[in-house]
């Protein structure tokens, strides 16, 4: 019914197109490097930096009030208390402060978490500088072991004008499974 | 040249082969119109499964409180009501129209891969099966919602992974299917009918299956991600192993926009070949049809941060969505327009195909300006997640492609079967399907802006009374479907015994290339080419 010519040609437009269809597969995963470099680049989705940076001498800008507030959440209940010492500050941009946090583990057993840091609004994110802080490693427990964790932190003197709150939330992912497989 | 010709002969005395006998023909079948009907029936089953699911969630919200089902179950029901009207009623039914259509309008003897025709529709069984298997499951089916995001998708239970397989089949299933479609298209198209002679079905379905091929293995890749996050220990969309929950929304978007007009596209193309027959006149603005098509299917790639403008995004981002989304209306005005433009001053008569194509016109293009409400960004705000939504997606499908479904079944069931539906019964179908889809879903415009959520079994008192009037035009929509289901068999049964002509409808053969052949359809056709390109039309 279809001649040679006919099947080579769905031939060679099949090959290309399966070759498309596995290539937007692929695409579908590259999707996700692109993702964190774009929001690394952008700061669109407010995370900070996974690691601590060095302290140095800044100017501070003393005509100027930022307010810094602080959330704590866990995720999925996890079994612990989790709390800020303060919920908001007033900071002058370049000046450095350290604000304690308090977790305690309710269980009977050792537990590893983590906390995840986000800020908000994103596009602040670049502007708030961590010397110190627990979310940059995992955190272990031991039973109903409590710890309170300080945080030193800076905002930066460049902080454009129309940010006057920065709220950074912390969320505590339960990780002893995950932590423990690995 | 005689290497062709002495092929031919070889195969010569194929030809008059009917189909096989009893039930192997429709397991073995790789006959176009057969795999056709294949996916139309299937569309159809899953179409009253679907529905009878939408049925569930309107009995429960007749009256605020919880009275017939768990709300676990019941999001359940929401998520699978989706689920299979997308992936099992909508997309199937088009593939069924392209399959039936597609090779008789651009004059082709078959589709170009037909093994693979019959392969995709089992492919596509089985994984509605295997979706549909998931209610039985312990922890219930997904009910996350559709759009399956995490971190509340990696709470279903056992579920899961099939539902993810199940995600996997259908979308092979819809790759072949779109691959056979564009090989047709490219390869077998009958000498003299060029791309820009192409009836408009088949050049919104070629549009259709390069989206297709595009947005199905990225979806599969999400769901992927799924996958591994709940079982292998990866952390794609975890924030506690680095990843982002978020990440998934843009994945799942940039696949389900496209995705959306995958299931609209086939619907202007069956509009735009019912109108003209009914207006007695050539398509309006051929060309500027065609174009429209390629650049709503280009747009469909840029927009999809629209559906998730309250996760958080800086305000150029929601500027950027929020234009680029509005720039959709003009080629989407410019089709509803040549519509009308199609239908002015035509000699027009109003059999049923023709009825719901105009109901078609009317109720999409009222769900397309809610959409355009919703591409307000600072206005989504309120609008989303809320029954609005609903309101807007299911104006966009029940009354567009669900309505368009129907008028190409009633247009082209004569022409297949060879036997006239009842007219009478067509309109009273449309008259009751018309008024009650409005019943059915105008008061959730209200809802929504009142601020009632979507995907919940209970609600606020004051939700009661919209909700009530909602429920009873779904249980009427829903019943008068039985209607069509009963004029279907009907008609393949004998029909009303009027003597059917090759053409079916009034001067039809000038527009398109299967009303030449005769009524019913023979099971081969078009084994020699035609020799006569419809160009009346053009």
């Amino acid at each position: 019914m279809m001649n040679e010519d006919t099947k080579q040609k769905n031939r060679k437009l099949v090959r290309n197109l399966v070759f498309i269809a596995v290539a937007m597969f692929g695409f579908g995963y590259v999707l996700v490097p692109i993702y964190d470099v774009f929001c690394d680049i952008t700061g669109l989705n407010g995370k900070t930096a996974s690691v601590a940076a060095a302290e140095t001498a800044r100017d501070v800008d003393e005509s100027r009030e930022v307010t810094v507030e602080f959330v704590t959440s866990l995720n999925q209940a996890a079994p612990m208390t989790f709390r800020a010492e303060t919920y908001k500050m007033k900071v002058h941009p370049g000046q450095y402060y350290t604000v304690n946090f308090y977790a305690e583990n309710l269980t009977d057993k050792p537990m590893i978490a983590r906390a995840i840091p986000s800020i908000t609004p994103g596009q602040a994110a670049e502007f708030f500088t961590k010397t110190q802080c627990f979310c940059f490693d995992e955190q272990s427990f031991e039973a109903h072991e409590s710890k309170t964790m300080p945080v030193r932190f800076v905002v930066d003197q460049k902080l454009p004008e129309k940010y006057k709150t920065i709220t950074l939330a912390y969320t505590f992912f339960d990780n002893t499974e995950i932590s423990v497989k690995k | 040249m005689s290497a062709v010709v002495a092929e031919h002969d070889d195969h010569g005395d194929h030809h008059d082969h009917g189909p096989e006998k009893g039930l192997l023909r429709w397991i073995i079948t790789t006959n176009h119109k057969d795999i056709g009907t294949l996916y139309l029936v299937f569309a159809l089953a899953m179409f009253f499964l679907g529905g009878a699911m939408a049925l569930v969630i309107r009995a429960e919200l007749f009256e605020p409180g919880l009275q017939f089902v768990e709300p676990q179950f019941f999001n359940s029901m929401t998520t699978m009501h989706a689920l299979i009207m997308v992936f099992g009623a909508v997309m199937p039914a088009f593939v069924g129209l392209a399959n039936w259509m597609i090779p008789l309008m651009i004059g082709a003897p078959d589709m170009a891969l037909p093994r693979m025709n019959n392969m995709s529709f089992w492919l596509l069984v089985a994984g509605a099966l295997l979706l549909a298997s998931t209610l039985f499951m312990e922890g219930g089916a997904p009910a996350s919602g559709w759009t399956l995001y995490p971190p509340l998708v990696l709470q279903t239970g056992a579920a899961l992974p099939f539902a993810i397989f199940s995600v996997h089949l259908l979308g092979i299933s819809s790759i072949m299917g779109a691959i056979n479609i564009i090989a047709t298209i490219f390869n077998m198209r009958a000498p003299g009918m060029t791309l820009m002679k192409m009836p408009l079905f088949v050049w919104t379905w070629l549009i259709t299956a390069f989206l297709l091929i595009a947005i199905m293995p990225v979806f599969a890749g999400a769901v992927t991600m799924l996958l591994t996050d709940r079982f292998f220990d990866t952390s794609f969309f975890d924030a506690a192993g680095g990843g982002d929950p978020v990440l998934y929304q843009h994945i799942f978007w940039f696949f389900g926009h496209p995705e959306v007009y995958v299931m609209i596209l086939p619907t202007f193309g069956v509009a735009s070949t019912i109108i003209p027959v009914f207006a007695r006149k050539p398509l309006f603005g051929y060309s500027s049809m065609v174009y429209a098509t390629a650049s709503i299917a280009f747009l469909s790639f840029i927009v999809w941060a629209h559906h998730m403008f309250t996760v958080g995004m800086p305000v150029a981002g929601e500027l950027y969505f929020m234009y680029a989304t509005m720039l959709i209306a003009i080629p989407t005005g410019v089709k509803v327009f040549n519509w009308t433009a199609t239908m002015w001053k035509g000699s027009m008569t109003f059999e049923t195909p023709m009825l719901f194509s105009i109901a078609f016109v009317v109720l999409f293009t009222m769900g397309g300006f809610t959409g355009l409400m919703m591409s307000v960004a600072p206005s989504d705000f309120q609008y989303h997640d809320t029954y609005f939504i609903v309101a807007h997606f299911h104006y966009t499908l029940v009354p567009a492609s669900i309505f368009i479904i129907m008028a190409a079944g009633y247009f082209w069931l004569p022409k297949w079967t060879g036997n006239m539906y009842d007219e009478k019964l067509g309109q009273l179908h449309f008259w009751l399907s018309a008024i009650s889809v409005n019943v059915l879903f105008f008061p959730q415009h209200f809802l929504g802006l009142a601020g009632m959520p979507r995907r919940i079994p209970d609600y606020a008192v004051q939700f009661a009374d919209w909700n009530m009037v909602s429920s009873i035009g779904a249980f009427v929509f829903g019943f008068s479907q039985l209607l069509f289901l009963y004029i279907v068999i009907k008609t393949i049964r004998g029909g009303t015994g009027e003597e059917v002509t090759g053409e079916v409808w009034e001067d039809a053969s000038k527009h398109s290339l299967e009303w030449t052949l005769p009524s019913p359809l023979p099971y081969h056709t078009f084994t020699t080419p035609p020799k006569e390109i419809p160009t009346e039309h053009f």
